[in-house]
């Protein structure tokens, strides 16, 4: 057992071998983690070698033949992978754009609103954050119902007519995309709202005694305030550019709005999951993958240029 | 004098414009709140109104004709209450095992001294940019016979990189006095970590227990993907099974329902008691986490904040 006297705590000339038969308690508490991330994380990205070849599960993963980029091919040439990139793109494009900058928007205004006010109201704007996605969608169903749903009922006091919007394929994006960001405009507000707490109050005096407006000490104290976490958070949306929230479009989908909910991730679990085809669902998977890591490196670079923050 | 009155003067010039923003601000945030408000205390009112009130799309905000046959449907209902007993079970063993796998991982890398910190540091930061994928570790988990077992909900994801950083930021900004002066003391790491670090960490262990918990009790996807035994399945299965796969059996209905005379009638009225069943079983589902997240909403801030600061 690792005796530890203060005086070797201090004493860092002591020999690696020492140095770490000395945190041996250290490494046995990262034990679990270390063994959880080879076993669950690790030995899949081994697995992803599939993709490049033909696998039977009867043969396992050394007896079946190699195919090289074949399953690649067979995708991109497919009939299906620019209606698979359109989507996936487009959906994840609009959520970027209409769900990132509004999220800083409501911070910076809750920033402004008394405490006995905000607390109440941030109470009720994150509570939707804690919806699961089936409930979700379930909501999204009863309330869109062409027969009953609170949303045609609106439409038809108002004299229109009912619409079925849940089948609807041009109504798919709008839908995913503004209930994405009702459930969690509040909770992604909450790391703006901790960042604006640390805003200097000099700052706020001494930009009053010079005659700034409300609307100027935001836009010259505050922003410049919170532009490393909105970097920090732009870098990070981007790098998932190509991974969209699957679990619930997955619910959101029928046979009728195929054509615009269908994305990379969701054929991969048919495919893969429900058709069996593991290799080339892999290989779909990988190419996902690659795109992302893609897009964070050159966001992160781009931000690391313009700007002091970037992730690595 | 003179500069007290400039100071006073530009308050007064700035106020009236400030006031405008102020105000239009305090608006903005009213509808917002409304907004978010509105539907859910809509799917409060229709789970406690009468199943015809709903066909007809009478209720908006207050129940009518107030009935709880909604929630006797739900709760006669053996595979929600089976569903129910299942998250339950997941929920707080798989919490468990998420803080004793996490937390101390965190500690541990919290440690300065460490040897090859930032070897281990690498080796769990990859996973958050690149995996194996959905196929390779579905392949895994039928590999290790952890497929149609209760064990493979309690492990996936036993182990977040994301909520390890958070602790390893959390500990960090301890003061390493109080360690050192209890391991003079002849204090072994471990019940240090125990004894002195652990009491003085409730915000991180509200934070992360909330993380934990409400992933758990929200979660379907890996239920979906690696249980077909029903008496495994956690609520969220059983719900989709009721909220979204019904639905298809439930436009049959409606089309039934449009149908003349009494055929038409009964199968209205088996179409409206289905969809209020719909509304209580979500408010049921929910609650739960809706109590649960209050009392922790205090560490949201501070925990929010841990993750956002880089290693």
């Amino acid at each position: 057992m690792a005796k530890n006297k203060g005086e070797e705590i201090i004493n860092s000339k002591s020999s690696l071998k020492k140095r770490i038969w000395k945190h041996l308690p250290y490494y046995i508490m990262m034990l679990p983690a270390v063994a959880y991330v080879a076993i669950f994380c690790y030995v899949p990205m081994y697995g992803i070698q599939i993709a490049f070849k033909n696998y039977k599960p009867v043969w396992g993963f050394q007896g079946s033949p190699w195919v090289g980029l074949k399953h690649f091919e067979s995708f991109v040439t497919g009939p299906n992978f620019w209606m698979l990139l359109k989507n996936t793109l487009a959906i994840s494009i609009y959520s970027l754009l209409a769900g990132f900058p509004i999220p800083i928007i409501l911070a910076l205004m809750l920033n402004e609103v008394i405490l006995k006010i905000r607390k109440p109201v941030q109470t009720i704007l994150y509570a939707p954050h804690f919806i699961s996605t089936v409930v979700m969608v379930g909501i999204l169903n009863l309330i869109l119902s062409p027969s009953m749903g609170i949303i045609n009922n609106i439409i038809e006091v108002l004299g229109g007519n009912r619409i079925y919007f849940t089948i609807k394929p041009e109504a798919f994006r709008h839908i995913y995309v503004w209930s994405g960001i009702w459930q969690g405009m509040g909770w992604s507000s909450v790391i703006y709202v901790a960042a604006l707490s640390n805003v200097d109050e000099n700052l706020h005096e001494a930009a009053k005694i010079d005659g700034a407006s409300l609307l100027q000490r935001i836009r010259y104290i505050n922003i410049p305030t919170i532009l490393p976490t909105i970097m920090i958070l732009l870098i990070m949306r981007i790098g998932s550019l190509v991974s969209v929230g699957y679990e619930k479009i997955y619910l959101m989908q029928n046979s009728l709005n195929l054509e615009t909910s269908e994305v990379i991730s969701t054929f991969v679990y048919k495919r893969g999951i429900l058709n069996t085809n593991y290799s080339f669902s892999t290989a779909v998977g990988l190419f996902n993958n690659l795109v992302n890591v893609i897009l964070l490196l050159i966001a992160n670079f781009i931000s690391g240029k313009l700007s002091e923050s970037s992730l690595f | 004098m003179e500069r007290v009155r400039t100071k006073s003067a530009n308050r007064i010039k700035g106020s009236l414009g400030d006031g405008i923003v102020l105000f239009i601000i305090y608006f903005l945030v009213g509808v917002i709140t409304l907004i978010v408000l509105v539907p859910l205390i809509h799917v409060v009112a229709c789970s406690f109104s009468s199943p015809n009130a709903i066909g007809s799309g009478k209720v908006w905000l207050w129940p009518i004709n107030i009935t709880l046959a909604g929630y006797r449907g739900v709760f006669s209902d053996k595979s929600i209450i089976t569903g129910y007993a299942n998250t339950f079970f997941y929920t707080v063993v798989g919490t468990m095992i998420n803080l004793a796998v996490t937390v101390p991982c965190g500690y541990a890398l919290s440690k300065k001294t460490l040897p090859g910190r930032n070897y281990f540091m690498i080796f769990f930061m990859i996973t958050m940019y690149f995996g194996g994928g959905m196929i390779p570790t579905y392949l895994l988990i039928q590999s290790l016979g952890l497929y149609n077992t209760r064990l493979v909900l309690l492990i996936l994801g036993a182990f977040s990189t994301y909520n390890c950083i958070i602790c390893r930021t959390f500990f960090s900004a301890f003061p390493e006095e109080l360690e050192d002066a209890a391991r003079i003391d002849g204090c072994g790491v471990f019940r240090c970590f125990l004894q002195i670090v652990m009491p003085l960490s409730k915000a991180l262990m509200g934070v992360m227990v909330l993380y934990f918990a409400i992933g758990h009790w929200n979660s379907y996807f890996s239920a979906m993907m690696y249980l077909n035994k029903d008496e495994y399945k956690p609520l969220q299965l059983i719900l989709r099974r009721l909220l979204i796969e019904a639905q298809q059996n439930l436009q049959m209905m409606e089309g039934a329902a449009g149908a003349a005379g009494e055929a038409g009638e009964a199968a209205a009225d088996a179409y409206n008691t289905a969809q209020l069943i719909k509304y209580a079983v979500i408010i049921v589902s929910s609650v739960p986490v809706m109590i649960l997240y209050p009392f922790l909403q205090k560490y949201f801030d501070k925990g929010v904040m841990l993750g956002s600061l880089k290693g």
